[in-house]
């Protein structure tokens, strides 16, 4: 059913021509310990260098990615990113800068860090950001961090955080991690904050509320102000996730909207793939108020370079070695100079059209898990699929793999039953969203008329649909000799 | 769907059963179907104090993470070992084999609100 492995096609004595020193002992082993030595060979595959390239280039074939397709993974903006960004990040100027190189000798790329800094800041409306969160888990942690502090220092104890219920898991996971106790508050029927429920959440033990906006459901929360205002009343402060901000960049400021600390995720909306394995960078912004906490080091310009700025005493401390994911801001450097101002508010205008138009389209065929206009992603529900046929959100996404597309998020947010969230992001054209508008149409026709082609799919892939339980339950990710292949009963 | 008569429900979507000196605690059919096929079950210590509404433990299935809180306050006095080798028992037999904790209550007669068998079913088809 797989591909075999590379230890599977090993034929005993295939070589590579290299030039070797065969027949003399490696320099120095006899300076090794008897006892570190091997007694046998390693078990290495023996295969010619054609063989191993046509195997490495094969699995690489079976991966799905954004340069391959439609990728509409809701929640997660796996847009395309320009090429500019990754060749620039690539010069060896940049690329093979040391971490240690004197800062006199860094000059070209802390002043691309100092800028993109300054630009986020006046994107986000803000006072300062720090670049040093290595990805937006971590921005969270160093945001709730400086909340925590920014109490303690006014000789506050807070203990409460309030995430509404269609939170990013990620949200209540960061407010417990920074020791505060997570409280969460109820969405409306129209799917935002409740704002007669938060005000009777608030009280003199409130930290802060963490939020996203649009939120998790692709809804601009109108009454962001308000909700602001209420924390703020009660001497809290408000978090902003920027997981959602390609709906906005450009166009909204969180600064405006009443925020005090914000997360961006650069390796999703500035020019960084997503989901490419990293390293990614979660930069943080703060009002004046709160300046002081930011961690080390920070990028400044002295009076004639530019420096890392270490010795601020009220800092929450320093989170990662080093100044942070350099290249990955570098990445949105290039980005934000590609695009400019206009071309930014025409990102998240793309972004939040394609949805509509995709929502609208699918509107028929699925249930939107809310009416009106959405933001930059939507959510639809399998569920009368579901009921009616026994077609599940899982066998609609499988089954879109058959039309070549990769599946949207399933089973989130929470709050909707058979969720599929779909984001398509603004770098894909009409005909794409059509295409795809189509296969999630048949996919609902067969779900009615024939269920079980949608149940077994998916039929086209490498693979058909695979055991997830037996994954969950006996993960095995390592080939032993004599394990007989690879049906993961070894 | 499958509810029986003689348990009592909370809206969490747990079911209990009261005996002479303890409560049975699981997690209804219909929950277990939402959830699809559990892979980990998470269990609490032995003797552990919970209050009413405290989370008991954990549920992962290939979908989501569920969490289960304790209708009545009380001390941990049993947990089904045989989930942590086959949790699937909750699928199959939410009931009977797939029971996750017994209980020992403070005080029999204090729990959060629990429904019976007809008003959760109503509750259900209201989409709660």
């Amino acid at each position: 059913m797989t591909a075999d492995t590379v230890f599977e096609k090993s034929h005993p004595g295939r070589r590579t021509t290299y030039v070797t020193s065969r027949g003399a002992p490696p320099a120095g082993l006899d300076l090794l310990p008897a006892g570190a030595l091997r007694d046998s060979p390693p078990m290495l595959p023996e295969l010619t260098e054609g063989e191993v390239v046509r195997h490495y280039t094969n699995l690489a074939r079976k991966n799905w990615a954004v340069d391959v397709g439609f990728y509409p993974l809701g929640s997660c903006t796996m847009k395309y990113n320009p090429r500019l960004a990754e060749q620039i990040a690539a010069w060896p100027e940049f690329s093979a800068a040391h971490p240690l190189r004197p800062v006199r000798a860094a000059q070209g790329l802390l002043r691309t860090m100092y800028d993109t800094e300054r630009m986020l800041s006046h994107l986000c409306g803000l006072a300062r950001f720090t670049l040093q969160p290595a990805a937006g888990a971590q921005g969270e942690l160093c945001g709730m961090l400086m909340v925590r502090r920014y109490h303690w220092e006014r000789g506050e104890r807070r203990n409460t955080v309030i995430v509404p219920d269609s939170a990013h898991g990620t949200n209540p996971a960061t407010a417990a991690l920074a020791g505060f106790k997570v409280v969460i508050c109820p969405s409306s029927e129209e799917g935002l904050v409740d704002v007669a429920a938060l005000r009777g959440l608030v009280d003199d033990d409130l930290a802060g509320i963490m939020l996203t906006n649009p939120n998790t459901l692709g809804l601009f929360e109108r009454d962001i102000q308000e909700i602001c205002r209420v924390v703020h009343d009660a001497g809290g402060l408000a978090y902003y996730d920027g997981a959602n901000f390609n709906a906005l960049v450009g166009r909204f400021r969180p600064g405006d909207m009443g925020f005090d600390v914000v997360h961006l995720n650069l390796h999703k909306t500035f020019g960084t793939p997503h989901g490419g394995g990293g390293p990614g960078s979660g930069p943080v912004g703060v009002v004046e108020k709160l300046e002081p906490y930011l961690p080390v080091p920070l990028v400044t310009k002295g009076p004639e370079e530019f420096e890392l700025e270490e010795d601020r005493p009220q800092t929450i401390g320093r989170l990662n070695a080093f100044a942070g994911s350099a290249l990955v801001v570098l990445r949105a450097y290039v980005y934000l100079r590609l695009l400019g101002t206009d071309g930014l508010r025409e990102v998240s205008g793309m972004a939040v059209l394609a949805a509509n138009y995709l929502k609208q389209r699918l509107s028929e065929a699925y249930a939107p898990s809310h009416p009106g206009r959405c933001m930059h992603e939507f959510v639809l529900s399998a569920e009368r699929q579901s009921d009616d046929f026994g077609v599940r959100a899982l066998d609609v996404a499988k089954r879109l793999m058959d039309f070549g597309f990769h599946p949207p998020t399933m089973y989130f947010p929470l709050t909707v039953p058979e969720a599929l969230m779909i984001e398509p992001t603004e770098t894909e054209n009409l005909e794409t969203l059509d295409a795809f508008a189509e296969a999630m149409r048949r996919i609902a026709e067969e779900a009615e008329h024939s269920p079980e082609l949608v149940r077994a799919a998916p039929h086209d892939t490498p693979v058909g649909r695979l055991d997830e339980v037996a994954a969950a339950k006996d993960l095995n990710v390592r080939w032993k000799p004599g394990s007989g292949g690879t049906s993961g009963d070894a | 769907m499958n509810i029986p008569k003689h348990l009592s429900y909370a809206s969490t979507h747990e079911w209990l059963r009261r005996d002479a000196d303890d409560v049975t605690i699981g997690i209804t059919d219909y929950a277990q179907s939402e959830l699809t096929d559990i892979v980990f079950v998470e269990l609490p210590e032995l003797g552990r104090r919970l209050a009413a509404g405290d989370e008991i433990g954990a549920l992962e299935s290939i979908k989501a993470v569920a969490y289960i809180y304790a209708p009545v306050a009380g001390t941990v006095a049993g947990v089904n070992n045989a989930l942590r080798k086959q949790p699937e028992l909750i699928n199959q037999d939410p009931y009977g084999q797939g029971w996750i904790v017994r209980l020992a209550p403070d005080d029999p007669e204090k729990s959060v609100e629990l429904l019976e068998a007809a008003a959760y079913k109503a509750r259900i088809e209201a989409g709660d």
